[in-house]
């Protein structure tokens, strides 16, 4: 038998054993970050291979939604900070070995080039309101002239942004259900699911959902592999991790793990994406709110989960 | 210079004056503290075996908390101390999460704080203040780089563990068992 008592004292009244130092704004932020960095990837990789005319959704109606999510995102991270009147240390040091230095980094970089993107489409997004400024009128053009090169620097800032999400939490090795390597290469492929998904939602022609949900299939059934992948790695693992996987396994979270994220989330709209492709009358709307679901609960199970793991108590 | 805390768990009746008197050498806001006391017990009946000690943050030289933290408020400085200056925290809690030892708490004002082996008290030539009340003297402090200090010896002569090697941070509390 073996029984630890705290007879005294401990930091965090009423939580302990729990150290729930990260609410819901992570979650929703690490969602969010994660569906930018899908979108944005897409409307740069479709820019670049120069399909921009054929996949309208996927370069201008869903790019409008890659600014807003990392806006709502970086004020969701914001509202979680407790010492909030210092947040401009943020940008005063680079850290590199801190993961949300560079983190912060990226996005400082990446909304407001996703905001630019947005504006190079402004005149074919919202054809009803004109840009009335002369100056204003040159700067979309000049956009729209540079939107390769943005595209350029969107492919490779917005795969850093999806792996960024998962190694935030990767990065801690107190806390051992996060300390696996697979979980940056997890969250990127979610967050792209999670974007692709988004664009098969906005978009109106059928060609370009069929590619895209050609594309989320795929990327679903990695992203099964990939989670397989980490609860092998977990069982071969310490005593912690084994303890840490229990969770997911047989524990507390189980059900939102296995039930919301893995088959709802994942199993059963690969299934209606495949029966759709094969031709199926299946609205799109449903494995695509599906996914959504899936990787928002998905963010949620992983931080909630992860800071119950501990090594000592 | 590296400094060290070794503490007997042998001589540890688990009182918990060292708690009372961090708390109040701190001003540590009520509710919380800085160090704490756990009983362990271990073993099945007849032969039980019962450990108290007094733990707190390690100040590990490999300390992840530095690592993680985005602003630099977490720092360690050249004798081995790990501190947080309060105003360049902004409470993202990002060391809380990346310390093994759970040896941090967010401070009611926002930022985050934790042992500091009495900085303030070393810098003035005197022990920490929960070495200096332990009743039963189960406390040790030093440096470690000095073969000579108390605490020297003692990592040389008896047996000693530290909590959670695994995770490799290499803490600076060691206990003697
Ligand atoms: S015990 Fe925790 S807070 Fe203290 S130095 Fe080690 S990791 Fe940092
Ligand atoms: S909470 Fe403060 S000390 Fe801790 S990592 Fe964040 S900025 Fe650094």
């Amino acid at each position: 038998m073996q029984e630890e008592l705290i007879t005294s004292g401990r930091n965090i009244p009423n939580i302990d054993p729990f150290l729930d130092i990260w609410h819901w704004p992570i979650s929703v932020y690490l969602f969010l970050g994660g569906l930018a960095a899908g979108l944005l990837f897409f409307a740069a990789l479709i820019t670049i291979l120069k399909k921009d005319k054929e996949y309208p959704a996927a370069v201008k109606f869903a790019s409008i939604v890659s600014p807003i999510a990392l806006t709502l995102g970086l004020l969701a991270l914001f509202y979680d900070l407790t010492h909030k009147i210092y947040f401009w240390r943020l940008y005063t040091t680079v850290r590199i070995e801190s993961p949300m230095s560079w983190g912060a980094w990226v996005l400082l970089i990446i909304t407001p080039v996703s905001f630019l993107w947005v504006l190079s489409y402004y005149s074919e997004l919202f054809p009803k309101f004109k840009l009335n400024f002369k100056f204003l009128k040159k700067f979309e053009s000049f956009l729209q002239k540079n939107r390769l090169l943005m595209a350029y620097i969107l492919l490779p800032l917005s795969v850093v942004l999806g792996v960024y999400t998962g190694i935030l939490l990767s990065a801690f090795n107190a806390r051992p259900l996060w300390n696996n390597a697979i979980l940056g290469p997890l969250f990127l492929i979610s967050g792209l699911s999670t974007g692709a998904a988004t664009i098969i939602l906005l978009s109106k022609s059928t060609k370009e959902r069929h590619l895209f949900s050609k594309i989320d299939l795929g990327l679903v059934i990695l992203e099964l592999g990939l989670i397989v992948h980490m609860m092998m790695g977990m069982y071969a693992g310490s005593q912690v991790q084994l303890e840490a996987m229990q969770l997911l396994i047989g524990g507390e979270f189980t059900m939102m793990f296995f039930g919301f994220v893995v088959i709802l989330g994942l199993i059963v709209p690969a299934i209606l994406e495949f029966l759709e492709l094969r031709g199926f009358k299946i609205p799109v709307a449903v494995p695509a709110l599906l996914i959504l679901l899936g990787g928002l609960i998905f963010r949620f199970v992983m931080v909630e989960a992860g800071q119950i793991t501990r090594y000592l108590y | 210079m590296r400094y060290a805390m070794v503490i007997d768990t042998l001589k540890c009746v688990g009182c918990s004056d060292c708690v009372v008197a961090c708390q109040t050498e701190n001003d540590v806001p009520i509710g919380y503290c800085r160090d704490w006391v756990t009983e362990n017990v271990s073993g099945s009946y007849p032969s039980i075996e019962l450990e108290l000690k007094s733990e707190r943050c390690n100040h590990c030289e490999n300390a992840p908390c530095v690592r993680c933290c985005p602003t630099g408020a977490s720092h360690q400085l050249n004798n081995g101390i790990v501190l947080v200056t309060a105003d360049e925290c902004i409470g993202c809690g990002a060391c809380i999460e990346s310390c093994p030892y759970d040896a941090r708490y967010q401070h009611p004002d926002g930022y985050v704080d934790k042992c500091t082996f009495c900085h303030h008290r070393l810098e003035k030539g005197q022990l920490p203040a929960c070495v200096a009340v332990c009743p039963t003297k189960c406390m040790y402090f030093g440096d470690l780089d000095n073969q000579n200090s108390e605490v020297s010896k003692l990592l040389k002569n008896r047996k000693w563990k530290t909590l959670a090697p695994e995770a490799g941070t290499k803490p600076k509390v060691y206990y003697l068992i």
